[in-house]
């Protein structure tokens, strides 16, 4: 019998880590007290993408969306939404427009979105293999075993235009194409699910959210170029996403999917998982087999491409968790529809993490050529706090800041990288009039510095050389030669380092140089950080006239430098003074001032 | 080298694993697992049970971040350095929680309560500024509210 609601809930890593787990338990004590488990079905979900928000619930038919919702709301949302049949008001989303609707469709969030890569994810439970196959799934894999050969697949794959999801924007078809021709006894399947830039999480929520999409693509690959044999390589920081492939594995051996002779045919094949162990290199394909392999993960010169020659020498394919999420639907659906979305040289849709200082803090999935203002005005909701956007930065580490006079262009590879970025693997992060580029700059070079596993000069030594230069610049302590200096390095480093890694590093300060030079300027020649950040630059004072002596500032200071009396003016010892801030966040009186 | 210090259930693992190209990663996060960090003396008995030399052992832990060679403090903090809880303040809180540890990263305090380390990205970036103690996190912190968080850490 169907159920009368179905009752969704969010169990991505964001909600679960903000007492979802109590929530989903609440629910379903709550659904036994009021007995409508008849009705009523509870479904623990991946993400919904709205983590500002979270947690999420959200029921079926009526799409009601209830959002912030606690262990404590469960009560409420059972007596009143299941039994009752009344909303409870106070839960649902609410935009600040008045003719606000609260189905979840008509969400400005999600309005604008295009859901392909994460078209299960908060629509059926991951830890059921059922709910997959009920969507269509392993349908393709059907399809391609018995309906196709490989050599359509190949074409199917090539013609649709799909190109790699982990910011290299490589032909997916093409790749497969040359793992197919080359001979060879053994070949491997890889999914690289080493999500390294630091603010992004898209591979991660497909994982979680729906990892049978993953396995389905892995062996669609294999028959395609003649595997048996595949390998997720995922981060062993994501241990939600690393139970829920186990259990989906486990399923899909259990249905035949997955192991010898699939779907009864001659064709077998099967996964195994290998973790990663934090090295952002091992995102780099040789660095990522050669970590497989159980070595360091350092990289090799290409070619010859894992293509021809990868792991353990053999012929393997690469592809990272977002770009194989892609093929089943493409297999099912065609090449012609899929490429039918996007622009003229990048096909489909793209999915971002879209944080830092924006109202709607999230996850979203949006077709190729979307600008990059509908992306933050209407889906992101515009800039937390009424401030001034200033720049958006694509591709992490490796990419670059997109600045306001470039909001209207069409976001595709070719664009993003016209424009000095690039698209990156999709971690979109937005900054406002507080961020200071120099600080944000230095934060990423510090990253690839860290990450860089030291084989090639280029990368080891220009990395620490222009982190140490741009340390030097927030410090206040920059020479007007420095900019040439750094662009001089940047150049070296882009033509002679080994991988991506050190190939990319350099684009943070390269772009930033190009689109904010004055802001350089302003801290080489002026000695000033003209958003307030570089803590070297500031100096905290205390307004006489505006302090009126009531001590919070003197109880927050973590080192004592502040001293006064109560109802009388404060002072702050200069010379013990550790820029924390602290003072200046807590004072209620305008009183505080840093310049 | 005395024998048998390895527990079973790692021996076992380690058996399970010997054959399969590529082990040695895996069998390593086995051993963290268990001991919260990879003790030399566990390193050694590793290298005989896998047959590869200590040094490749050795390499393969100081090459990756997570690999720890010295035991954590009671309760690990994890500060999110992710570019999302930076730009929100994350470094902030991570001074912070220096100063009152007295420690600095990757150490543990005297008393062996704490341990502190900069994480890259915990994945819940709606949530920033991001900390975890021993797995538990806390979202949207507040330089004022970490004082309380180490007081309820210490507590239990």
């Amino acid at each position: 019998m169907a159920y009368k609601n179905y009752i969704l809930v969010c169990a991505g890593t964001a909600c679960e880590s903000n007492k979802g787990k109590a929530l989903y338990e609440a629910l379903q004590k709550e659904i036994a007290a009021a007995g409508v488990e008849a009705e009523a079905q509870l479904v623990k979900t991946g993400c919904f993408g709205f983590c500002e928000q979270g947690p999420i619930v959200k029921i079926l038919p009526d799409e009601s969306f209830y959002v912030k919702v606690g262990p404590k709301d469960a009560h409420e949302i059972i007596a009143e939404h299941i039994v009752k049949g009344r909303k409870v008001e106070r839960l649902l989303y609410k935009e600040d427009k008045p003719e606000s609707d609260p189905r979840s469709s008509d969400i400005s969030f999600y309005r604008k979105q295009l859901r392909i890569v994460l078209r299960n994810c908060a629509v059926i439970n991951p830890e059921i293999i059922d709910e997959y196959i009920a969507r269509d799934g392993y349908a393709a894999l059907e399809k391609a075993l018995f309906e196709m050969t490989p050599d359509e697949v190949v074409k199917e794959v090539t013609d649709s235009g799909l190109r790699g999801r982990g910011g290299a924007g490589f032909p997916t078809g093409r790749k497969w194409q040359f793992t197919k021709n080359t001979p060879a006894d053994q070949k491997y399947i890889v999914c690289n699910a080493d999500e390294g830039d630091p603010g992004a999480y898209m591979d991660r929520s497909v994982l979680e959210g729906d990892p049978h999409s993953v396995l389905e693509a892995m062996t669609i690959a294999g028959y395609t170029v003649g595997a048996n044999c595949g390998f997720i390589y995922i981060r062993a920081e994501y241990p939600l996403a690393i139970e829920r492939l186990n259990t989906a594995m486990a399923q899909a051996r259990d249905y035949g999917l997955l192991g010898d002779k699939i779907l009864g045919t001659d064709f077998s094949f099967d996964i195994e998982i290998r973790l990663g162990a934090g090295a952002f290199v091992c995102g780099e394909e040789t660095a990522l087999l050669a970590s497989i392999e159980g070595n360091r993960g350092m990289p090799v010169p290409r070619p010859p491409f894992p293509a021809v020659k990868g792991l353990w020498g053999k012929p393997t394919v690469i592809n990272n968790v977002e770009t194989y999420a892609n093929i089943p639907v493409i297999l099912l659906k065609g090449s012609k529809w899929f490429s039918s979305i996007g622009t003229e040289t990048s096909k489909g849709t793209k999915v971002f993490a879209l944080t830092g200082k924006i109202n709607n803090s999230g996850l979203i999935e949006v077709p190729m050529g979307t600008t990059l203002r509908d992306i933050i005005y209407d889906i992101g909701g515009g800039i937390a706090g009424g401030k001034e956007f200033k720049a958006a930065q694509t591709g992490g580490p490796s990419g670059g800041c997109i600045t306001a006079a470039f909001l209207d262009t069409p976001i595709d590879y070719e664009s993003l990288q016209s424009i000095g970025s690039m698209m990156g693997s999709g971690g979109m992060i937005v900054m406002d009039e507080d961020d200071c580029m120099i600080d944000v700059t230095k934060f990423y070079l510090e990253f690839t510095v860290d990450e860089s596993c030291g084989k090639c000069a280029p990368c080891r030594i220009g990395g620490r050389t222009c982190y140490n230069i741009l340390d030097r610049i927030s410090k206040g302590q920059g020479v007007p030669e420095d900019l040439q200096k750094l662009k001089d390095i940047g150049h070296a480093m882009r033509k002679a380092s080994l991988c991506g890694l050190g190939q990319t590093a350099p684009n943070p300060f390269m772009s930033t140089m190009k689109y904010f030079e004055e802001e350089y300027r302003a801290h080489i020649e002026d000695k000033k950080c003209p958003a307030g950040k570089c803590k070297q630059m500031l100096t905290y004072t205390i307004d006489p006239e505006k302090c009126v002596g009531c001590t919070a500032c003197a109880r927050r200071c973590p080192v004592s430098c502040i001293s006064g009396e109560v109802k009388k003016l404060h002072v702050i010892d200069q010379s013990k003074c550790i820029k924390c801030g602290q003072c200046y966040a807590a004072c209620k009186f305008d009183a505080v001032k840093k310049v | 080298m005395s024998k048998n210090k390895l527990p079973a259930e790692l021996i076992n693992f380690i058996n399970e694993w010997k054959d399969k190209q590529g082990n040695l990663i895996m069998v390593l996060h086995q051993v963290q697992e268990h001991y919260g960090y990879i003790p030399r003396e566990i390193a050694f008995e590793v290298a005989e049970l896998l047959n590869v030399p200590v040094a490749k052992i050795y390499g393969v832990i100081t090459f990756y971040h997570l690999f720890k060679l010295t035991k954590p403090g009671r309760n690990r903090i994890a500060v999110c350095m992710g570019t999302a809880c930076y730009l929100k303040g994350g470094e902030d809180i991570l001074l912070d929680l220096e100063r009152q540890l007295g420690v600095g990263l990757n150490a543990v305090t005297p008393d062996g309560e704490f341990s502190m380390e900069a994480v890259r990205c915990i994945g819940c970036c709606g949530l920033a500024p991001v900390l975890t103690v021993n797995g538990e996190v806390f979202g949207s912190v507040k330089v004022a509210q970490l004082k309380k968080i180490l007081d309820q850490a210490r507590g239990k």
